[in-house]
């Protein structure tokens, strides 16, 4: 089942190629999207962890993979309309490019052999590409190279960090050399120790690079600003949680060998630098999606804050991911749709987009609170669960900064975000209508997150609570 | 066939000292293909003709010894570009620092707690030094080719380490590795296309366009 999960969607990538018809090869994103979801719905509730060697789904990949999916399958929905806009580029390259982008995802998170991972996350990084190349010309190609030279880097830093790993298991003798993440962990306490913390350390930077923690986090504003909004919404949301996915393995790791503490200090000091970084360069942004971009940049500081502190803050952090992936993607599309509506995402030429674009600008505006934490959406939970998680393992110091921090980047985010809204309505140049399939999904992953931050349904909350114990307790 | 290996490590290292030192980019490309071709041995060379260790050097020779030169030398050729120019560090400068951490990669290997059958062998220091090297290109060069050089030749490096334990690598990864790394590379060479299609040049000091 998980295997027709991953593989079904590059099937769908090979008709993609082959079908002639433009509107068709739109109509395949939207059902493949909605057939992952049921389908992930479907693994997720039938699966009770059968070992296999290769995939399976625990408390943690259950939570991204349904994530990840959700939001894919909004992203999807809208796309249809998007690449209506956008004939005069074309969607020979993006249909599949998004389909193998899907796949890889898939594989990424459900993988339990550390050089399968390795593998899927290196694949979304080229199947990204050329979507962050969608709209050929100067700035998109120096966006896409930075992207794609990073991104690869960091991720040969991380196959170095497997396998250093591995290495370590060949020092300590007597257990099994494999990469399987189960036996790993098992033999965990075994392994040798200056090698396994050297492996932490290059998974850190290499899938930190991909997640976009500072000061690893240089070509994210550069890619998200160039990519289609879609795009930049299922990296944002998407993209980033695998990642995330990918070093809260390696924090595991350390866990069950006795070193989690330091593994913590290190995503403390990152979440915490990356927080600030964010908060800085938000502050005066004349760049509505570079805007998003340090915004994602500081929400994967909170997550990793979260776990830094772990306990209650552990929880909150993984209530957080599913917060931010739904914002993300609310926010991204909605900012997407302004853009076309403006054919600019500039505060020089956007503003009064509440009055010219009541849907659209609405929803972006409403997404800005929700994404600052504003009360009743989830991410004031979220965000104030693990506040509470800070200051009741007594971080008195930490939680003050981050509190001061999260005001800066409302105060700085505020300042764009309203530019960008209020004002007088303005004579569109563009022939950009807001249409049903354009905003119906920011509005339903809006509403979701409004209902998270009213209601946390109890399967929900059990999930989080698994999810959160795969890191906390060893096993 | 053990004895072999050393030598194959040192002319591994001295290509590293050609590549950081010249300018001319297509004898760079041909030096970087004939380290990966060399590097295909090393799997044979050290655990013998196993089924795994064959395949692992078939292909790491089809990828990292041929497709991939191609691949580069066909883009260079599209774009006609046969010199780095002005590298942001000088040739010299470079070739210096590539020596010193060389021998900084010798230094360190041995107070890095290797397992007892690697206290002796060179593989260790040589993919760290490899993978120095690949840094210093990918730091220290303008031109996007010289860039995927770099990258090349950090992830030969990540190889000569790898070999150490293909035990842990199941064929099947491995495999998958080299092949996201040969796509790597075409999509690469694809953008590098596209940035001398529009900027007329391949150097990458003209993508300043976005930043605060």
């Amino acid at each position: 089942m998980l295997l027709l999960l991953i593989l079904f969607p590059l099937a769908v990538a090979s008709l993609a190629l082959l079908l002639p018809w433009y509107q068709a090869r739109s109509w395949l994103l939207p059902i493949s999207g909605m057939l992952h979801l049921i389908l992930a719905g479907v693994c997720v509730a039938g699966s009770d962890y059968a070992p296999n060697p290769w995939i399976g789904l625990d408390a943690l990949s259950s939570l991204v993979l349904l994530v990840t999916s959700l939001l894919y399958a909004g992203c999807a929905v809208y796309a249809v309309a998007y690449l209506d806009l956008r004939r005069d580029r074309g969607n020979q390259t993006i249909v599949p490019c998004l389909l193998v982008f899907l796949s890889a995802m898939t594989l990424a998170i459900a993988a339990r052999h550390l050089g399968l991972l390795w593998m899927a996350v290196e694949t979304t990084t080229l199947a990204s590409a050329p979507l962050i190349y969608y709209n050929r010309n100067r700035l998109s190609i120096e966006a896409t190279w930075k992207y794609l030279l990073l991104c690869s880097v960091g991720i040969a830093l991380a196959l170095l960090g497997i396998l250093f790993i591995a290495y370590a298991a060949l020092v300590a003798g007597d257990m099994p050399i494999s990469l399987q993440f189960d036996i790993l962990l098992t033999n965990a306490a075994q392994l040798s120790r200056p090698w396994l913390h050297a492996g932490f350390v290059f998974l850190l930077v290499g899938f930190g690079t991909k997640m976009g923690l500072a000061p690893l986090h240089s070509w994210k504003p550069d890619a998200y600003g160039e990519a289609p909004g879609m795009v930049g919404a299922l990296l944002a949301g998407g993209l980033t949680s695998v990642a995330f996915l990918a070093i809260l393995r390696a924090v595991q790791l350390m866990t069950a060998a006795g070193d989690g503490a330091m593994a913590r200090q290190a995503l403390l000091g990152m979440g915490l630098l990356s927080l600030l970084l964010a908060a800085i360069f938000m502050v005066r942004q004349p760049d509505i999606k570079r805007l998003l971009a340090y915004s994602s940049v500081e929400h994967m500081g909170i997550l990793a804050i979260g776990v830094g502190i772990g306990g209650l803050a552990t929880f909150g952090a993984m209530l957080h991911l599913v917060n931010n992936a739904l914002t993300k993607g609310c926010l991204f599309l909605s900012a997407g749709n302004i853009q076309r509506a403006y054919d600019s995402k500039r505060l020089s030429r956007v503003h009064g987009a509440l009055a010219t674009l009541p849907i659209s600008g609405g929803l972006f505006l409403a997404g800005f609170l929700a994404i600052t934490g504003s009360p009743p959406f989830g991410l004031f939970m979220s965000e104030f669960t693990i506040l509470r998680g800070i200051f009741g393992s007594g971080h008195l110091w930490i939680g003050l900064l981050m509190i001061l921090l999260l005001a800066m980047v409302f105060i700085g985010m505020g300042a764009t975000v309203l530019t960008a809204t209020q004002g007088e309505p303005v004579k569109l140049e563009s022939a950009y209508k807001d249409s049903f399939l354009l905003v119906v999904s920011p509005l339903l992953f809006l509403l979701l997150v409004l209902l998270l931050g009213v209601y946390l349904p109890e399967p929900l909350q059990a999930a989080l609570r698994e999810a959160a114990a795969l890191l906390e307790v060893q096993p | 066939m053990m004895e072999l290996i050393n030598p194959l490590l040192l002319a591994v290292i001295l290509i590293n000292f050609y590549t950081l030192g010249s300018a001319r980019l297509v004898a760079c490309i041909r030096v970087v293909a004939l380290q990966g071709a060399l590097l295909a041995l090393l799997p044979l060379l050290s655990h013998g003709l196993t089924f795994h260790a064959i395949l692992l050097a078939a292909e790491a020779f089809c990828f990292k010894g041929v497709v991939i030169p191609w691949l580069l030398l066909r883009a260079i050729r599209r774009v006609r570009i046969r010199r780095e120019m002005e590298p942001i560090v000088g040739f010299v400068p470079t070739l210096i620092f590539g020596v010193l951490t060389t021998v900084g990669a010798f230094l360190f290997a041995d107070l890095l707690p290797l397992a007892p059958e690697h206290h002796d062998g060179m593989f260790v220091p040589t993919a760290l030094a490899t993978m120095f090297s690949g840094f210093l290109l990918l730091i220290t060069r303008r031109k996007a080719i010289t860039q995927i050089l770099g990258y090349l030749m950090l992830e030969n490096g990540i190889f000569i380490f790898a070999v150490l334990l293909s035990a842990a690598m199941p064929v099947m990864v491995e495999a998958g590795i080299l092949l996201d790394l040969l796509v790597g590379v075409f999509v690469m060479g694809i953008v590098v296309n596209q940035i001398s299609r529009e900027f007329s040049t391949i150097n990458t000091e003209r993508l300043t366009a976005l930043k605060e």
